[in-house]
């Protein structure tokens, strides 16, 4: 048995916005339609930006990349900004539930100081990558027009500083909130061998002007690699260290990461599947690229998983980058 | 492991949490990584002075916004369950949404495109990440407003292609160039204007009307939407003191320089408000309060203790602004009178206030309306009785600055109006004030773009030289549907046919007819 409640029905003399009803029909329209589609202006801009007089305010042409029609990318995920906090809040519960259950039974202080340092020289420098991967998404939000493609960037802008504040904390734990260990660890990333090639890859990349080039280099190619590398693999080593409690820190960005796949696979394959001209530009990329993301984590790997780790998550790479007709150099196992 | 004996203070920790994770780069020229930093001519000498103007970090700002959210989104899900559009005060109120969903939504929008560039420009990263936040709230607002009005466009007219309309019809390019000229400046002066001069001394007067409109007027799900944005609003205006104080306080070369910045974006919100102003005196049914109360408590007085605290910077108050307080008794009347004349080519309607709302507006502007401004409404309120509603067919001349058609009188001489003209390079030009002639003169180059909306039409560039094409295919205006005359419009009857269930139904139509 059901309950009927009698309610005043009105009649609408339209479904949505004639902006959403172009595009898919004087129908009901979802909210992630009416919060994503032909928001930006478009055209009769009043000035050219001072700060780039070759283009106009929104100019299309900010990337090699061509599309008649840059709302063919969408978000798999439907993420709209209310969608989006809505899920963010329940990740951060979860981190939230494993950094206190950490912290209040001391996991990580407990551990050998040798290993504390692996944890302090290996993981916690990740912080600053994760800087530039917010500064390079940030960037992308602001030259995008279309607005499917530009709330990604801005969301994932976002994500970088929180993963980059998560990777702090594990440091802010380890030295009782004093900074110390910060401190350490920042020195590791200006001046150890081991990451200067990264930190030369992320300034790098932070001089990139084409927007598309940048969303490949920082989230498709980087952190395909480098995600992989290591929140599976170097995590499967620290466990072998002892460490694996470290792993209940992480799990954010694990988690974040196969969400973030979602999407850059659904941008990709759009943008390559358009013309033999995109196709061509972003294999470019690829080529240019792609071996050097390798080659600064190499230092990484090797003082830690082992290179073969590595050589594996490339291959997965080329696997991935496969499916959308692009070359890389991994060699597939 | 260092040994460091102190906990970190909560202002320590979010520092390490936000601006140590940068670092100063070798491998790349910082020049290089922050080409747009200098060429405004700001000097900043130790961006570590910067004070963060808040500290959420991001586990914190996803909680308490999805929590705002869900709270936000319930409201208007039971809005549109119970068609809550029924329960406004009466269906012109409909129109002030028209005008934001046209006027300002689309700014909350390229405010996100701003801010996210912003995010990325400056060196400084407490800025930077300060800018971000603000970058993705922006986003928030742009779309939950979409949301909030979608159940209103079901019902009312003119609604229904704002973002097309923003970029095309000719009142909307006052806001439009308003937020170009910001986003095109260099970052300083993007935050100066957007920041400072529009989030913190002016926003009370977009805020308050609108949103306080909406409270009065029973539209729930507007009112809601402004509970919602307000916390994210007070984070808005923290950072727009902040960088204010903090540019000024990094050099005195600086002071100049947003001396103007202030003087010219003062002026430019000023008159982008007074759009708002006619909204806030003729719009709303049921009133919140008159422009001019709202001008002397939040610009006067607020903005007046602001500019009293700023002084020690070497900051005065805006030039011009002993215009801009005189004004505050016209210029609602003014805008209203001209798009009364120009409503064939509006999205939304107008109509000659009732008496009772006239005799409101004698009571506080007791010394204009009456003299300055009831006998026009009485003339053509006459004229449509005998079935001559008046439209002005001859398109407007505009300001080439703010882009309002010239139609502002001079201080201290409300029958004159203000009309200032000069030559550049072989060409006139054309502005409303002295003000906007400033501004012009000093940056002419980036002036002479302006895309004025009469100039293109008559340019043939607008699909057509007739009003009425360049209204119905270059606009997007139904003819006949969202735009002439309130009274007798689909808009009029539907609303006439929802009240025709309830009482007041008669007394409804009389006083609309008495209109």
């Amino acid at each position: 048995m059901s309950i009927e409640i009698k309610t005043n029905s009105v009649e609408p003399i339209r479904q949505t916005y004639g902006h959403i009803a172009r595009r898919f029909g004087d129908k009901p329209a979802s909210r992630y339609q009416e919060a994503s589609y032909d928001l930006e202006a478009k055209t009769n801009f009043h000035y050219r930006p001072l700060w780039d007089s070759k283009h106009t305010l929104n100019d299309p042409t900010r990337t090699a990349i061509r599309m008649e029609d840059w709302y063919a990318v969408t978000d798999p995920r439907q993420f709209y900004y209310g969608a989006y906090v809505g899920n963010r809040a329940k990740m951060q519960e979860a981190a939230e539930t494993s950094f206190g259950f950490c912290e209040k039974r001391n996991l990580l202080t407990r551990l050998p100081e040798a290993t504390q340092k692996q944890i302090l020289r290996l993981l916690v420098p990740l912080r600053h990558v994760e800087l530039g991967a917010n500064m390079n998404n940030s960037k992308i939000a602001g030259d995008v027009n279309a607005t499917t493609v530009s709330q990604m960037h801005i969301y994932t802008a976002m994500d970088r500083l929180g993963i980059g504040q998560y990777l702090s904390r594990i440091a802010l734990m380890l030295d009782g909130s004093t900074g110390a260990a910060l401190d350490e660890s920042k020195g590791y990333w200006i001046d150890d061998d081991l990451w200067q090639p990264m930190r030369k890859l992320v300034e790098d990349t932070l001089v990139v002007d084409d927007w598309f080039e940048l969303t490949l280099v920082q989230n498709v190619l980087m952190d395909g690699l480098l995600f992989p590398l290591v929140y599976e693999k170097m995590d499967q080593w620290l466990g072998e260290q002892d460490a694996e409690d470290v792993s209940m820190l992480t799990e954010f960005m694990r988690d974040w990461y196969k969400e973030s796949l979602r999407w850059t696979n659904a941008m990709i394959k759009v943008v390559v599947a358009e013309s033999e001209a995109n196709l061509e530009q972003v294999q470019a990329w690829v080529d240019q690229w792609e071996p050097q993301a390798y080659n600064a984590l190499k230092p990484l790997a090797e003082a830690s998983t082992g290179i073969e780790a590595l050589d594996e998550i490339r291959a997965q790479l080329s696997t991935r980058l496969k499916k959308f007709q692009l070359q890389s150099q991994g060699v597939s196992a | 492991m260092a040994v460091k004996s102190k906990k970190l203070n909560l202002k320590d920790k979010y520092q390490y949490l936000t601006r140590d994770m940068a670092w100063e780069p070798t491998y790349q020229k910082k020049k290089d990584i922050f080409p747009d930093e200098d060429f405004e001519g700001i000097k900043i000498t130790d961006w570590s002075q910067w004070e963060d103007p808040f500290r959420l970090t991001m586990d914190a700002y996803w909680k308490y916004q999805a929590e705002k959210e869900k709270k936000l989104y319930a409201i208007f899900d039971a809005f549109a369950q119970n068609n809550g559009h029924q329960n406004i005060s009466d269906a012109r109120y409909v129109n002030a949404l028209k005008l934001f969903l046209t006027g300002v939504s689309p700014l909350e929008h390229a405010a996100f495109q701003g801010y996210a560039k912003v995010g990325r420009q400056f060196s400084g990263a407490g800025a930077r990440v300060a800018c971000q936040m603000q970058a993705i709230d922006e986003l928030r607002h742009s779309q939950t407003q979409q949301h909030a009005m979608s159940h209103y466009n079901k019902h009312f007219n003119g609604l229904h292609d704002a973002a097309y309309m923003h970029d095309r019809v000719w009142f909307l390019s006052v806001p439009k160039s308003f937020f170009d000229d910001a986003r095109s400046a260099g970052p300083f002066e993007f935050l100066t204007a957007i920041s400072f001069s529009f989030e913190y001394v002016l926003t009370n007067l977009l805020f308050v009307p609108f949103m306080s409109g909406a409270a009065y007027n029973g539209d729930m799900a507007t009112v809601t939407f402004g509970f919602s944005a307000q916390s994210d609003e007070a984070r808005h205006m923290t950072l727009g003191l902040e960088v204010i104080k903090f540019i000024l306080e990094q050099h005195e070369d600086n002071v100049p320089i947003v001396q103007r910045w202030i003087d010219k974006w003062f002026w430019r919100g000023f008159r982008l408000l007074s759009l708002v102003s006619m909204m806030m005196d003729y719009m709303l049914p049921n009133k919140v309060m008159s422009w001019s109360e709202a001008w002397e408590v939040y610009y006067e007085q607020n903005g007046g203790a602001l500019f009293k605290d700023l002084e020690r910077y070497g900051i005065r108050p805006p030039k011009y602004q002993d215009v801009a307080n005189d004004a505050k008794h016209h210029i609602s009347h003014q805008l209203w009178g001209t798009f009364y004349q120009y409503s064939q080519a509006t999205n939304f309607h107008t109509w000659i206030p009732g008496k009772d709302e006239m005799d409101w507006m004698s009571e506080k502007y007791p010394e204009t309306f009456d003299k300055y401004y009831r006998p026009r409404y009485e003339h053509w309120a006459k004229e449509h009785a005998e079935g001559r509603r008046f439209y002005n067919n001859t398109l407007p001349q505009l300001c080439q600055v703010c882009q309002v058609p010239t139609l502002f009188t001079e201080m201290g001489e409300p029958t004159k109006l203000s009309h200032r003209q000069m030559k550049y390079e072989g060409e006139r030009y054309h502005f409303c004030s002295e003000a906007c002639c400033d501004i012009f003169k000093h940056e002419p180059e980036k002036y002479v773009q302006a895309w004025l909306p009469v100039h293109q039409i008559y340019q043939g560039n607008c699909e057509g030289g007739d009003v009425e094409t360049v209204v119905q295919k270059y606009y997007h205006i139904n003819i006949g549907e969202d735009n002439f005359e309130y009274v007798g419009s689909p808009d009029h009857k539907r609303w006439l046919s929802i009240k025709g269930k309830s009482s007041d139904d008669k007394t409804e139509r009389a006083k609309r007819d008495a209109a």
